[in-house]
């Protein structure tokens, strides 16, 4: 067995035309002056694009038809985000999308089709699993007590004040299970936003203490662990797809300032200073989309194998390393300007600083790889 | 022609017990990784005799016409017969300019007699090819090759200089772009193509030492050397079309290549397998949370290039920076050798710091020399530096 091992990478109809479409939206919906207006909103995006989103069926997309979706998978998620990602979108989708996935692998369809049908329907959601800074620490505190109520917090729950639906990671007797919360559910002063470093996003601190589950609200089982394992890898995927369609944007501005700004009389894109760094954006790109889409193809319905898990940890990875990158260069390279606020290369360092941060950075995953790779 | 599936795997087997038979001992000495590497006669030996032994049973040539020494069958079965080379790990099939470039050319533009007397001596190895296309004042602008070759009665006499002649001192023919003329308004109508002998008076090599310490190119200097009209390929003028089609047979057996393994492809499994028994702080180097880090980087430049190669066949994956991938992909994959084949003596601890010829070298200092001559790659056919530019200026649109 060679240490490279699968390298499929399919791309289906569905895909493409999602791919296309999800380009264009974005294109018309977000350009930049609309990404900035949103910036210090409290919710961080705009509630039309998000219905017309949800009325062009991306929130069902990876939900079976019997919920109300359109039962493509997850896969088909991706361009989707990528799209985003590209025009900087800060929505709800993914944290929906992640929501949707944990239910539906840990509960299945049918017991839980009312919610995941909400979900389908554009109800925001998200999940609320981090309890501290470590994404490799599996240890919960958040616990359903003898009365039926929830104790505990979790941090850094994305798009928290913007969702009408919690999916709470908890410990019940000894074994993770997932609480359904609605927002109605939460006291007052429950929700605590915190202020991020890419102010595309919104997450939030949200004290669960006290709050009574409702009937069949509380998901248990030995499905629960294993979707949780899946959870992270997707959603490790599907930054990394944004994170993709980010750098390649960012990369788009990068070589459009090379094209028109002039220095000591020549523009400084001649410069190969400038030019050669660029080019190893470009490939870090190309890598990153690549390992996506691989990844993409690897992930289906059912619980994640072991080429699918390697495939979303370097799709991670590579993606994490290549917005830093990006990021980081484009700040240089704009110069003065590029210390400003106007410029938009902040956007893409800032984005690049929390989206490392979600789901394991590029060392988390590369740990777990090694183990995966070095030790069979 | 078709092929059923059924006959290949009935071939395959076969190959496959044939190779296993007959792949050759470990000399005891380092054998090439490339045929960029042949440095002295006891390599350049051992290798004729191996590819002659491969062409004798069958299995080079196999898509070339029978009656030039070829094997008449369809390029599947030499497709396959490539692939159990490489799987079985067995040397090189070295000729590589004849059987990749001169051999595939004379067999699609040339003359009956070019064919009856050129095809078959490069198949079993008799004849050694070497390319004379580059001069040390135009490495990369090939069109400006300034090697004169004038017609004089039924003779043309060659003067000037080529540079990075591989085997030039081992070689008995040579594909040389010499200039015809010197008075065309374009650079490249003036060139013209030779098949020229090398055992004439008046050309001379001087073997280059490389990096390695070894030798494997030369610099080949022609005075008044004279050689017989007929070696023309085509026409006076020519030459430029026909270099630039010589570079095209580079993509194997389905491109009228002869096939056989032009070089021992060397993978990341393979740099983690020499760690074996590495120690560090006493214990396993594969232990080490820093070179695992490390590791899984490289496995993952390498499987990066897989992946891009199969993106690249995905029409609407392609639609940001056309032609990215493939334009791209020299830089790439020569930089992730030479980085994967750096780590490589990184990793081995003091041993690292030993080299081919002292007998506890890792590997007989395999890493130590592959990571020297990796830059052939990142240097040959265009630096690196150059392959920078040149994706930055056709892909990204940035200035010159």
């Amino acid at each position: 067995m060679s240490l490279i091992g699968n390298t499929a990478l399919q791309f289906s109809e569905e895909q493409a035309m999602l791919l296309d479409v999800a380009r264009e939206f974005c294109r018309d919906k977000s350009p930049m002056g609309v990404v900035r207006a949103q910036l210090e909103t409290d919710n961080g995006f705009d509630r039309d694009v998000w219905d017309e989103m949800v009325g062009l069926g991306w929130t069902g997309i990876a939900l079976p038809e019997s919920c109300g979706g359109s039962g493509m998978g997850v896969a088909t998620v991706v361009p989707v985000v990528e799209a985003m990602g590209r025009a900087m979108l800060g929505t709800p989708l993914i944290s929906t999308t992640l929501a949707g996935q944990l239910l539906l692998r840990a509960g299945g369809a049918g017991e839980l089709d009312t919610v995941l049908a909400e979900i389908a329907a554009g109800a925001p959601a998200s999940v609320a699993l981090l309890e501290n800074e470590d994404w490799g620490n599996a240890a919960i505190a958040c616990r359903v007590d003898d009365d039926g109520r929830l104790q505990g917090a979790k941090k850094y729950v994305v798009d928290a004040s913007a969702a009408s639906l919690f999916v709470v990671v908890v410990e019940h007797r000894g074994a993770a299970a997932l609480a359904l919360v609605r927002a109605a559910q939460l006291p007052a002063g429950a929700i605590t936003p915190c202020t991020l470093i890419d102010q595309t996003r919104r997450a939030a601190n949200v004290d669960f203490s006290g709050v009574e589950l409702a009937e069949g609200a509380l998901v248990t089982g030995p499905a629960v662990s294993a979707a949780l394992r899946d959870h992270l890898l997707l959603g490790a995927l599907l930054l990394a797809a944004e994170s993709a369609g980010s750098a390649a944007s960012c990369l788009d501005t990068i070589v459009d300032y090379l094209k028109t700004r002039k220095q000591f009389g020549k523009l400084i894109g001649s410069y190969q200073a400038l030019k050669h760094p660029t080019v190893e954006i470009l490939t870090a790109v190309d890598a990153t989309r690549s390992f996506v889409y691989h990844a993409a193809t690897l992930v289906g319905e059912t619980e994640l194998d072991r080429d699918a898990e390697i495939a979303c940890r370097m799709a991670k990875a590579q993606a994490t390393d290549t917005l830093l990158y990006a990021g980081d260069r484009a700040v240089q390279f704009h110069g003065g300007m590029g210390f400003t606020w106007e410029c938009d290369a902040q956007l893409y360092i800032r984005r690049a600083q929390w989206s490392q941060q979600q789901f394991g950075d590029a060392r988390h995953h590369r740990k777990r790889l090694a183990a995966l790779l070095l030790d069979a | 022609m078709s092929v059923s599936d059924q006959e290949l795997k009935e071939f395959r087997t076969q190959v496959s017990a044939w190779m296993q038979e007959n792949n050759p001992a470990d000399p005891g000495f380092l054998l090439p990784q490339t045929f960029m590497e042949v440095g002295d006669e006891r390599q350049l030996e051992f290798l004729r005799e191996w590819q002659h032994k491969v062409w004798a049973a069958g299995y080079l040539g196999m898509a070339w016409p029978r009656e030039y020494g070829g094997g008449g069958v369809d390029t599947a079965f030499q497709s396959v017969a490539d692939q159990e080379m490489r799987r079985h790990g067995v040397p090189i099939c070295f000729n590589v300019i004849g059987l990749g470039w001169a051999g595939p050319l004379i067999n699609d533009i040339g003359t009956e007699q070019e064919k009856a007397k050129y095809l078959k001596g490069i198949l079993t190895a008799e004849d050694i090819w070497c390319q004379g296309f580059s001069e040390p004042d135009n490495g990369s602008d090939l069109g400006n090759a300034q090697t004169r070759a004038v017609r004089d009665g039924d003779e043309y006499v060659l003067n000037g200089q080529k540079i990075w002649t591989t085997m030039g001192n081992f070689a008995q023919y040579m594909i040389l772009l010499a200039r015809t003329n010197t008075e065309t308004a374009r650079k490249y109508d003036g060139l013209s193509y030779f098949l020229s002998p090398m055992d004439v008076p008046g050309i001379e090599t001087r073997p280059i030492r490389k990096i390695t310490g070894e030798f494997g190119f030369t610099e080949t200097f022609f005075t008044d050397a004279r050689i017989p009209a007929d070696c023309l390929m085509g026409e006076e003028g020519q030459g430029w079309r026909i270099a630039m089609q010589t570079l095209q047979y580079e993509r194997g057996a389905e491109a009228g290549a002869a096939g056989g393994l032009a070089m021992v492809r060397v993978t990341v499994d393979d740099m983690i397998a020499q760690l074996d028994g590495v120690q560090r702080d006493g214990e396993p180097l594969l232990r080490d949370p820093v070179v695992r880090d490390q590791l899984v980087q490289a496995i993952m430049e390498e499987k990066a290039l897989a992946l891009g190669d199969k993106r690249a066949q995905v029409a609407p994956l392609t639609t940001d920076y056309p032609g990215s991938l493939p334009l791209s992909h020299k830089l790439r994959a020569t930089e992730m050798t030479r980085r994967m084949r750096q780590l490589a003596i990184g990793l081995q601890g003091a041993e690292g710091g030993l080299y081919v010829g002292d007998a506890e070298a890792r590997q007989g200092g395999f890493w130590q020399r592959a990571y020297f001559n990796s830059f052939s790659a990142t240097i040959g056919g265009g630096t690196s530096q150059v392959q920078a530019n040149i994706v930055a200026e056709h892909i990204l649109g940035l200035p010159k």
